[in-house]
């Protein structure tokens, strides 16, 4: 996270080798970047670019999708077995014959998306995956993303979206001008004014919330709602154990 | 990368001498290093015209993004070259080779150090055009207008067009890769999304523009006002006797190539 300009998409670029390092190494998975090609480096970090318009070129979302699987070499059975099941696990299916320029905004970028995870790469980097979402398919994104995790996969996300991530509690990597200023888990970062104020970010609504409520003994480092929801029940319970004690 | 050279065509802020100078004067000054490089085939002379251009890109401060771009455009002074050699004799492919990379350089020059906000101030000025376009699409700075939203749109498209490749490479797409047709074909994929980007770049641009009240009224003022200065001047005087003496010379005398 951190604001327009801090460097965020041009460190994702590194990781595939679309950008090299002028000074010092990069390394995935041990490998220098400089001594691998990008379809090489690809091959195993995906990166999902913020606006589909920059990538959707097929004449139907079955080839969209399967493009880089061919570009990979992969044989055409494991394509089609491939395809079939991104599009399916991103709720595609039926738009595997339409051409992706029909679709919306919202479901190109679904297309963008499939068109990555289509080769399963063992790290996924999403470039602002929320913009132009609505509610549910953010709610649907954030499941895919953790069901990501659970298979071993890491997913990096560069974003804007504090109250996504706030619901995630991942870890953050903030940035600012190009350095990066601080990492930790996304309660601490999100709820330090501080670092929220260098990398031009706004609290979340529940970190807001409960650095105002401060004095009443409640931690400052809330972000999410589940765990907000948690402290309150708790401090609503021992309210009410006092009044019937009539306290 | 070979869409690198687009970046030889992409304005840079900068505000050295070179960018100074008035728009017009630099047009004619681009005019007049075309006109005898399309003239003429001789070697000296588009080396010469080649070399008059380095001290200006240098004050430009240029340099960099120029030989990037000539670097860039390596693959298809190759095939001219080629071609040139196969259909003729040896010295005239490298006089057409010169003059493409020549022209390549000259045209560089302008748009890397001319904001197209200044270009479109001195199209603005001049009368043919004014009077044109009100013939021709009822108002006088329309036609002006088009040209500079036409320029203007090449840096974006280049920045656009090496998002796209970025986009395509980071999905295995290799573009070096394969003979000459797999080549081509390979272009397919950064050319599709380009254009309909910019189609549907055009057709927002339409929309913005009406909502902000264009084309307006005659007499429109502007913010900034081109003047020439003396060094306008000069330039204007050199670049206008050079295509004056280029044309003498080319219905008087037969230049060789070598």
């Amino acid at each position: 996270m951190g604001e327009n300009g801090a460097g965020k998409t041009t460190l994702a670029k590194q990781l595939n080798g679309l950008l090299r390092p002028t000074l010092g190494r990069v390394t995935v998975d041990g490998d220098d970047t400089t001594k691998k090609s990008v379809a090489q480096l690809s091959r195993k970090v995906g990166i999902v670019f913020q606006n589909p318009d920059h990538l959707l070129f097929s004449e139907t979302v079955r080839d969209e999708v399967g493009f880089a699987l061919k570009n990979f070499g992969f044989e055409l059975g494991v394509i089609v077995k491939q395809v079939e099941r991104t599009l399916e696990a991103l709720d595609l299916a039926h738009y595997a014959d339409t051409s992706p320029f029909l679709l919306s905004g919202g479901e190109r970028k679904r297309v963008a998306l499939a068109a990555v995870l289509a080769w399963e790469p063992d790290y996924l980097i999403l470039d602002e995956p929320t913009i132009g979402q609505d509610y549910q398919q953010k709610e649907r994104l954030r499941n895919f993303i953790l069901q990501l995790n659970s298979q071993g996969k890491a997913v990096v996300m560069v974003t804007h979206d504090v109250e996504f991530v706030a619901e995630c509690n991942p870890k953050v990597v903030l940035m600012s001008k190009g350095r990066i200023v601080a990492q930790g888990q996304a309660d601490e970062i999100l709820s330090d004014d501080g670092l929220i104020e260098k990398a031009s970010l706004v609290k979340p609504q529940m970190a807001k919330l409960f650095s105002q409520l401060g004095g009443f003994g409640f931690p400052r480092d809330v972000v999410d709602v589940h765990r907000a929801k948690m402290l309150l029940e708790e401090k609503l319970s021992e309210v009410k154990v006092r009044v019937a004690q009539g306290s | 990368m070979s869409l690198r050279v687009l970046n030889g065509f992409k304005f840079s802020s900068l505000k050295t001498r070179v960018h100074r100078l008035d728009p017009r004067a630099k047009f004619l000054l681009v005019i007049g290093i075309i006109v005898p490089s399309l003239l003429f085939t001789n070697i000296y002379l588009l080396a010469g015209l080649l070399l008059v251009q380095v001290p200006l890109l240098l004050i430009g401060r240029v340099t960099r993004r120029w030989v990037q771009s000539l670097r860039g455009g390596v693959f298809l002074s190759a095939l001219i070259f080629v071609v040139n050699f196969f259909t003729g004799p040896l010295v005239n492919a490298v006089a057409l080779t010169l003059r493409f990379l020549l022209l390549m350089t000259t045209f560089s020059f302008f748009f890397m150090t001319t904001s197209p906000d200044d270009l479109g101030l001195a199209i603005d000025k001049v009368g043919f055009i004014r009077w044109l376009s009100r013939r021709w699409l009822g108002y006088p700075n329309a036609l002006s207008f088009t040209f500079t939203t036409a320029v203007r749109l090449v840096p974006t498209m280049a920045v656009d067009a090496q998002t796209v490749v970025d986009a395509q490479r980071s999905r295995g797409l290799e573009l070096d890769k394969g003979n000459i047709l797999k080549r081509v074909r390979n272009y397919i994929p950064i050319l599709i999304p380009l254009l309909l980007i910019a189609i549907r770049r055009s057709l927002e641009l339409a929309e913005a523009l009406e909502a902000r009240g264009f084309p307006g009224k005659e007499g429109r003022t502007s913010l900034f006002e081109l003047r020439f200065k003396p060094v306008d001047y000069a330039m204007l005087a050199i670049s206008l006797a050079g295509i004056v003496l280029s044309f003498w010379v080319f219905f008087h005398y037969k230049v060789p190539t070598i």
